[in-house]
């Protein structure tokens, strides 16, 4: 899923300080499940902001919505009546959804109330880690399953650097080397020589480096 | 920590405290510890601050972050949440999680300038009743010296307007 957190009041009260009506919009998928911006959280961000500008004796509007995904037209156009009569939103899903949002209100300022970190997974309570990077041609066939271009902190795909503490990784102890679970894992399941074989550089061209990328799908296309 | 920075802040923005004012405090108290304890204190008599409402809730592990801002909102001066000690929750870990949303919540009161002192959560059993006397009388010199919740007032203005 994609994980993010919250943005500190003191940042989001600057954004929108110039507004006196805003909508607030979360977001009932990823963000949801990463206690970020879901219904729960966008509730809490508006009593605090309520109560901050009524405190700068600067009150605020606020509304709430929370719509099942962000990210997909059929839900935005729950929107409609809500940003009605608003000034501004605020969207309380990824970066995804916060521009899906302003896509759908040209003529309205859409902010982010969140910080949008990385695809990752929920590693233990209230944890997430980072596991993917969306490179667009995924190696992990090769790896055991572990990605060593978005958890090797240098990225290297023949082996580790030579620098692990223990299991540990040089750049920072609080993680694994990569290196290290890749190996224990293909010793696991028995494929081992699989680091027999060079992996040569990477092709990036599937990656982020050209600008955006285009999913089309002819095969669902009418 | 906390106290210090609220009072501060709150002295920056508007500490009026209007005569014949006294405190209003919220104590949320869970209905297997702290509402006993409160119960045992009217019943022998023990003296805890008049400005004290007692909200009986089946655990403090119950209580979401957002009652307590509604509290604030609404203008109350503080709240005491009061649960049971470590490892005698009926629910396990509710006090536990209480203990770490009121974590939250003061950051947030003490980011917005309302101050984070004015949310306070004790442990004691049900048969503590002294020590729930002495923690109302605590919180309600706490909140007396950090002055009324600034909230308050401007509530009544808007809703005399709306
Ligand atoms: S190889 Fe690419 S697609 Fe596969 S997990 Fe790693 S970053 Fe993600
Ligand atoms: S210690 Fe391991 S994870 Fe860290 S940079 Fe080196 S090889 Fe990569």
């Amino acid at each position: 899923m994609i994980v993010a957190s919250p943005k500190s009041i003191t940042e989001l009260k600057s954004i929108i300080a110039g507004h006196r009506k805003v909508l607030f919009v979360g977001c009932g998928t990823c963000v949801t499940v990463c206690l970020a911006g879901g219904e729960r959280e966008v509730g809490i961000m508006a009593y605090a902001m309520r109560m901050a500008r009524r405190l700068d004796k600067n009150p605020v509007e606020i509304s709430q919505v929370t719509i099942e995904r962000q990210c997909d037209n059929e839900f935005l156009k729950d929107l409609a009546e809500p940003a009605s009569g608003v000034e501004a939103i605020v969207s309380f899903g990824c970066g995804a959804g916060v521009q899906a949002i302003a896509e759908r209100f040209p003529d309205k300022p859409v902010y982010a109330g969140l910080d949008t970190q990385f695809l990752g997974i929920l590693e233990g309570q209230a944890v997430w880690t980072e596991k993917c990077l969306g490179c667009g041609s995924c190696m992990l066939a090769e790896f055991g399953g572990i990605c060593p271009i978005t958890r090797c902190a240098k990225r290297l795909l023949n082996g580790p650097c030579g620098g692990s503490l223990e299991d540990r990784c040089e750049v920072d102890p609080e993680k694994p080397c990569a290196w290290q679970l890749i190996y224990k894992r293909l010793q696991a399941i028995g494929q081992l020589d699989r680091l027999e074989e060079v992996v040569p550089p990477k092709d990036w061209s599937t990656a982020w480096y050209g600008g955006a990328r285009r999913v089309v799908r002819r095969d669902h296309q009418v | 920590m906390s106290p210090d920075r609220s009072e501060s802040r709150s002295e920056g923005t508007r500490t009026v405290r209007p005569p014949g004012w006294e405190p209003e405090i919220l104590a949320f108290c869970c209905s297997y510890c702290a509402s006993a304890a409160a119960g045992e204190a009217g019943a022998v008599r023990l003296r805890y601050p008049a400005g004290t409402r007692i909200l009986s809730t089946p655990c403090t592990g119950g209580i979401e972050m957002e009652h307590l801002l509604e509290a604030f909102e609404k203008g109350v001066d503080g709240v005491l949440v009061v649960g049971c000690p470590d490892g005698g929750c009926h629910f396990v870990e509710g006090n536990q999680r209480a203990l770490r949303r009121l974590e939250r919540v003061r950051a947030i009161l003490d980011e917005i300038g309302l101050g984070g002192g004015r949310l306070r959560m004790v442990q004691l059993s049900d048969s503590m009743a002294p020590a729930f006397a002495d923690h109302m009388r605590e919180i309600t010199e706490t909140i007396r010296a950090m002055g009324p919740n600034p909230l308050k007032p401007a509530r009544k203005e808007s809703a005399g307007r709306s």
